[in-house]
Formats: structure tokens, C-alpha cells, sequence
């Protein structure tokens, strides 16, 4: 645009205004910055292992790893129950669901420290950098997908579990995005916090390993330990993993309230979210 | 023509002491009485100034105080101050990056804004990654930038470089780079602090004129901070002068930039100019000693590098026992001598009565800088030279940077002096 032509225009194009509204948000200007976005998530993801020995193979093994760990103490030592699928393929579809959720929960929750010298310097919608980071965490996400199903292709047939193809397998997508946006929406509401009291990020972590225990990842609902019941019962993520679980190995059960309940909680702590990362990211620079 | 940008009533307020741990109790506190009980911030105190001298702990300041201006398009504008005065609060107000306490500022077109260079840039990526990346955190479409690519790798001048990751590069690289992605932004409001003292010389040089061709030719606004007063001197049309927070002065730019050094450099005042005032010994009596240009009046501002200066006073001397020379000393602001200079070999004066003394520096001998004069007579006497009038700071005065060459003080104007002096290329036969 022409510089003479905008000066034909008499609106102002920026308003920032110390009385603007809590509810002003800015979608108009989020789509100007779509390929920030784009820019964003490539460089998150081409240049995040590009440092490591191994590179992309970590992908892999973080879970598998983990899953190793998870047989060891969980299912030797402890001698939990996992239902009737086999222990692996319990642990690894846990581990790579909750790793999505923790990670997206997480680097929301502190994306005002981490950004601080970006945001410090210029100014564009913060909210593009949780985002991108979703994005960013959907895309491993995916990746280790594929490694669960090639385990699944292992192990099908074999000691009680078998692969059958569902309608409801087109379900996992919805329910993998409202782990997302349950993550996001969380990860906002702390953002606007961890600016000012740095110690709730580690509060913060030390509180999602908590969370895992009392949500079914590394048991099944049906074999929660008892003292566990309730939280689990008020806990959204209960019927997100076990749903997650029904559709992909064909164990748990998928109670459709609960599931409503979980929607209805997660789009609820989206929204509160959004609008507290609005609030806070107008001054989040004085106190950092 | 309508403003571009415009401010009203702006404040910011900044709270001081810990933040965090501590202050839990107080911002529940703060929080139940603003939005529960609707009174007002127990915390705040209306009226304060920013004065960093009188601050308690744990207390809240103005670091900007009820701002408002305005500016029209293609209109530049210099932010001066001293450090802590608010002009980094302003800028970042203006770039978003923040946002005021109290009230309102509206833009047309788009703001970029360069606190710093090179924000966003990715060591891993390499030069023309990182062009697209930083471009997009500037605000540019990557349909922008893809057009606008080969100008902006031929700007910075890095060449075959450009696929190297950035890590690699050296600092002048990275900053060469780093402009010339912001040059090439397409917004109306360009904001600049300091980032002009980088890279070398001729970049530099490349740096201004690509701003002074943003502004002229394109009509673009830049909003510039810098220290360098001549720089804004040179550069911005008005200018905003600002005081522990407060607007001081809004005005064209070499009335604010004067009211600024006045109030700046405390006891330095120009005395350029000495009408009617007579300092008078046993033998030589000196009068209307003043520094005069050549095609103005007298004159009491700064010196634009560029011109030769005139020093000139009436005597009379009132013996004829001896010769006499002229001696000026030149110091620095602090009183060190830099220079003397002294009319032995070219003029004595052995003429009893009055007479008039002319002396004239070639241009740009004097650097950027604030000078005091010391005027001594000597006399040739049998015995030897011995001085029989000496006046210390007679004279004080200021010389600045061109104002038709924007960049001309960049990177050659170290130290005072800039004499002439003969340079020539010989050719070498012995081999």
C-alpha cells in the first residue's frame, strides 16, 4: 500500500489504549503474522536436534526409554496391572500422549521467560510463539505415532492384543487436539503467573509429574489404586486417555459424559487462558 | 496534513523494589481493592516525578508523566534526553512492546520498530533463514521478503556468505546483515535506537544515506533515540526533549537539541562572542573578542564543523618597549589543553595603538566538541618571552557536525583536532 493512499484513510490503524477493554482481542492482526508462524515452527523443528549426536533418532528414543524405565519399576517392581495389553505397548502410547501434553503445558507455561529477549525487542502477537509451539509439538507428536503403530504391528496377535480397525480410530485426532488444547489452555493461564513469581515454573513442573500419577497413564481407570479414585474422577484427563487408549488398542471404555465433561473443561481453560495471556502480555516486559 | 502518529496523555508507571517473592500479599491486596471494592490503587501515588535520586524502596514512579505530541507523516522525530529520562519507556511504548498506565497513542500504517539489531536472528540458520526469519518478526510477509531478497543480500554486501549459518559470521557481518532486513521493511514508522553506532565506517555511511533515502524518497517517518545529538541534529526535523519522565520541550530540532545542552552540560554556556567587553593590563588592552563566521553575524550557537571559524578581537597597546604575539589555548571541556597556537612566525604586533587581530582555522580542523579559549599576549623582550596579557576562558564554544553531511562525523572524528596536512602517493623506482 502506497503511502498516500493510507493517508486517504481517516481510522487509525493501531489504537493502544491503557483503558482498552479485557475482551479486545486482535484476530484481524493474527493472520498478518501466519508465516511467522510457519517461520516459527520450521526452525523449532529443523534446528532443535540439529546440535544433537543422534538428531531426529531422539524422537524415538525418548519414549522408548522411558518405556524401558516404565517396565523396570511400574510393571517388575511394582507389579502393576495394565489390563490385558501388553505392558510395552500400555507404556509407550502413555508416555507419548502425556510427553505431548506435558511439553505443550510447559512451554506455554514459561513462554515469556523463554521469549523475554524476542518479546523485549519487537513487538508482534505473542501468541503466535505458544502456538507455534503446539504446532511444533503436534508435528513429534505425529512422528511418534508412527513408532507406535510399527510396535503395534510388533506385538499384534500376540499376548491379548490385537489390531482391529475402527471407525473410532478417526477419533484420535480430535482427542490428541483436545489434549492440546488442554495443555495450551493451562500453559496460558500459568504464563501470565510465571512473569511474576519465577518460582511457580518449577512449582509447575514438579506439579505435571504429580498430575501423571493422578491421571490413567501408566494404569488403566479400572486399576486406579483406591485413594486415587476421586481425583481421577474430577481429573478431565481421565476420559481423554482412556478414550485414547479405547480406540487405538481397544482397551479401557469411553463413558460419553465424561467425555463431554473433559471437552467442556478444556475449551473452558482455552478461553481463560487466551484472555489472561492477552492481559499479561500488554506489560509482562515491566516485571521480567 | 493529518498526524500519523499520535499521543495522548501518556504515563507509565513502574513499580520498584522485588518482584516476585514478597509482593504476593501486596498484589492480592492491590488486586481485591482495584477490582473487588472499585477504589483506587493503594500503591499508587498520583503526581510523583521519576527521580531516581529521591526513590524509596518498594515505591512506585513515573517513568513516563502525561506525554503528548503528535506527528505528521514523513516527519522525522529525535528523542533526547538523559539517561533514565524515559526515552527508552517511550520507545517501547511506541513499539508495543509495552503498554502505557494511562492513556492512549494511535498509529497509522505500520510501526516497526529496531531496539536492537539482528533480534530473532537463529546462530544455527543460515544468513538468508534467518533474513526470512527475522523479516517475519519484524512483520514482513515472506511473499515481502522473497521479492524483496536479492536487494537485501546485495545491501549488506555479504555476498557467497549468505548460506553460511550466521553462527559463523563475524560481529560486522551479522550487524550488516541485520539492517539491511530491517531497511527493507515496508511500514510508514520506522523506529531506531542507537542502532546507528554499528558496523564500520562505510556501512555506516550506507546506513544513513539508505535512512536519509527512506525518509526523503519515501516518505517514511523514523522516529530516532540517540545519545548523538548530532545525529538527530542532522537527521530529524523535531524533536522531544525529555526530563525525569516529563515532556520538556516539543519542538523544531535545533531549538531542543540547544535547550538541551544548555541544560545537559551544567556550566557550560557559549561565550562565542565578547561585544563591548574590555580586559585591560599595564600595556595591551583587548576588546570585542569574539568568534565570527564569515557570512553571518555574531553569533552565540555551535559551530557547524564544516566551516572555518573566525576568532577576531580589537587591542590597543599602549607601549612600544617590546614585539608582541598572539597565543591561543585550546582545552577541552574538562580544562585539558589540546592545541596552542600562537602568531610568532606570521604576525607581531610592534605598532603602538589600536589594531584588529584576525585569526582563521580551515574548515573541519576542530572535531565535534566543546572548547575553551585561553588568550595570552607575549612579549619579545631582551631577556626573552614573557607573557604580558593572559585571559583564561575567555572564550568557551561548541563545534558540531555538519549539517549537509549526516554521516561525515562517523569513524574519522577521533580525538580533537583534524588539521590539514599534505598527503601524496610517490612513486617507488628503487626496487
Amino acid at each position: 500500500m502506497s503511502i498516500s493512499k493510507f493517508l486517504e484513510k481517516k481510522d487509525w490503524d493501531i489504537v493502544v489504549d491503557a483503558n482498552a477493554s479485557f475482551f479486545s482481542l486482535k484476530f484481524k492482526e493474527l493472520t498478518h503474522y501466519k508465516d511467522l508462524l510457519y517461520l516459527l515452527v520450521r526452525r523449532d523443528f529443523v534446528f532443535i536436534y540439529k546440535q544433537t549426536i543422534l538428531g531426529p533418532i531422539w524422537l524415538f528414543l525418548q519414549p522408548l526409554l522411558t518405556t524401558l524405565v516404565f517396565l523396570f519399576i511400574f510393571g517388575r517392581v511394582a507389579g502393576m496391572s495394565t489390563g490385558d495389553v501388553p505392558k510395552p505397548l500400555f507404556y509407550l502410547t502413555g508416555i507419548i500422549a502425556w510427553s505431548f501434553f506435558s511439553e505443550s503445558l510447559t512451554k506455554t507455561a514459561n513462554v515469556f521467560t523463554i521469549n523475554a529477549p524476542i518479546f523485549g525487542k519487537v513487538y508482534f502477537p505473542r501468541i503466535i510463539v505458544p502456538i507455534s509451539n503446539i504446532i511444533g509439538s503436534f508435528i513429534r507428536l505425529v512422528i511418534q505415532l508412527v513408532l507406535l503403530f510399527l510396535v503395534m504391528i510388533y506385538f499384534n496377535q500376540t499376548a491379548g492384543f490385537k489390531f482391529e480397525f475402527s471407525i473410532g480410530l478417526f477419533f484420535l485426532p480430535f482427542l490428541f487436539l483436545l489434549l492440546g488444547i488442554f495443555g495450551l489452555g493451562i500453559g496460558l493461564l500459568f504464563s501470565a503467573l510465571t512473569t511474576k513469581y519465577r518460582d511457580l515454573s518449577h512449582l509447575l513442573l514438579f506439579g505435571v509429574q504429580l498430575l501423571m500419577f493422578a491421571s490413567p497413564v501408566i494404569f488403566p481407570l479400572s486399576a486406579t489404586p483406591k485413594p486415587l479414585i476421586k481425583i481421577m474422577s474430577y481429573n478431565p484427563l481421565s476420559a481423554i486417555f482412556e478414550s485414547i487408549r479405547f480406540y487405538l488398542l481397544g482397551t479401557g471404555e469411553v463413558v460419553g459424559l465424561n467425555l463431554l465433561y473433559a471437552i467442556v473443561f478444556c475449551i473452558v481453560s482455552l478461553v481463560l487462558g487466551i484472555l489472561v495471556f492477552n492481559k499479561a502480555e500488554k506489560s509482562f516486559i515491566d516485571t521480567i | 496534513m493529518d498526524s500519523i502518529l499520535e499521543v495522548n496523555n501518556i504515563s507509565k508507571l513502574y513499580r520498584l523494589g522485588e518482584i516476585g517473592t514478597g509482593t504476593l500479599g501486596n498484589d492480592l491486596k492491590r488486586w481485591f481493592q482495584k477490582t473487588i471494592l472499585q477504589q483506587q490503587d493503594p500503591y499508587l501515588k498520583i503526581g510523583k516525578e521519576n527521580n531516581r535520586n529521591i526513590m524509596e524502596e518498594g515505591d512506585v514512579f513515573y517513568s513516563l508523566n502525561d506525554i503528548s505530541f503528535s506527528i505528521r507523516q514523513g516527519e522525522s522525530l529525535g528523542i533526547i534526553g538523559r539517561n533514565g529520562a524515559g526515552k527508552s519507556t517511550l520507545l517501547k511504548i511506541l513499539s508495543r512492546i509495552t503498554s502505557p498506565t494511562t492513556g492512549s497513542l494511535k498509529i497509522k500504517g505500520r510501526v516497526t520498530s529496531l531496539l536492537e539489531v539482528g533480534t530473532g536472528f537463529h546462530p544455527d540458520l543460515t544468513g538468508r533463514e534467518n533474513i526470512f526469519l527475522n523479516g517475519a518478526i519484524l512483520g514482513m510477509r515472506k511473499k515481502e521478503i522473497a521479492r524483496k531478497l536479492d536487494s537485501i543480500i546485495d545491501f549488506s554486501g555479504i555476498g557467497s556468505f549468505i548460506d553460511t549459518p550466521v553462527r559463523r559470521y563475524s560481529s560486522g557481518m551479522y550487524v550488516r546483515l541485520a539492517f539491511s532486513v530491517a531497511a527493507h521493511l515496508e511500514s510508514e514508522i520506522l523506529i531506531l535506537d542507537e542502532v546507528l553506532s554499528v558496523g564500520d565506517f562505510e556501512f555506516q555511511k550506507k546506513c544513513t544515506d539508505k535512512m536519509n533515502e527512506l525518509k526523503n524518497a519515501e516518505g517514511k517517518t523514523i522516529i530516532l533515540v540517540s545519545h548523538n545529538i548530532d545525529a538527530i541534529r542532522t537527521f530529524c526535523k523535531k524533536s522531544l526533549f525529555l526530563e525525569n519522565g516529563r515532556l520538556k520541550m516539543f519542538d523544531e530540532t535545533n531549538l531542543v537539541a540547544d535547550a538541551y545542552m544548555r541544560v545537559h552540560h551544567e556550566g557550560f554556556e557559549y561565550k562565542t562572542n565578547l561585544v563591548e567587553i574590555k580586559f585591560q593590563s599595564k600595556s595591551f588592552d583587548i576588546i570585542n573578542f569574539g568568534i565570527r563566521n564569515g557570512e553571518c553575524p555574531p553569533f552565540d550557537k555551535p559551530i557547524s564543523r564544516d566551516k572555518s571559524i573566525r576568532f577576531e578581537f580589537n587591542y590597543i597597546k599602549k607601549t612600544v618597549a617590546e614585539n608582541n604575539f598572539v597565543v591561543f589555548k585550546y582545552k577541552d571541556i574538562e580544562g585539558n589543553y589540546i592545541c596552542t597556537m600562537d602568531s610568532y612566525n606570521q604576525l607581531l604586533i610592534d605598532k603602538q595603538g589600536e589594531g584588529r587581530v584576525v585569526m582563521k582555522t580551515h574548515p573541519f580542523f576542530f572535531n565535534t566538541g566543546k572548547y575553551r579559549v585561553d588568550l595570552f599576549i607575549h612579549g619579545i623582550f631582551e631577556d626573552g618571552v614573557r607573557p604580558i596579557f593572559e585571559q583564561r576562558d575567555i572564550l568557551n564554544f561548541e563545534v558540531v557536525a555538519s549539517t549537509m553531511l549526516f554521516s561525515e562525523n562517523l569513524g574519522v572524528d577521533e580525538g580533537y583536532l583534524h588539521p590539514v596536512t599534505n598527503w601524496r602517493i610517490e612513486e617507488n623506482n628503487q626496487v
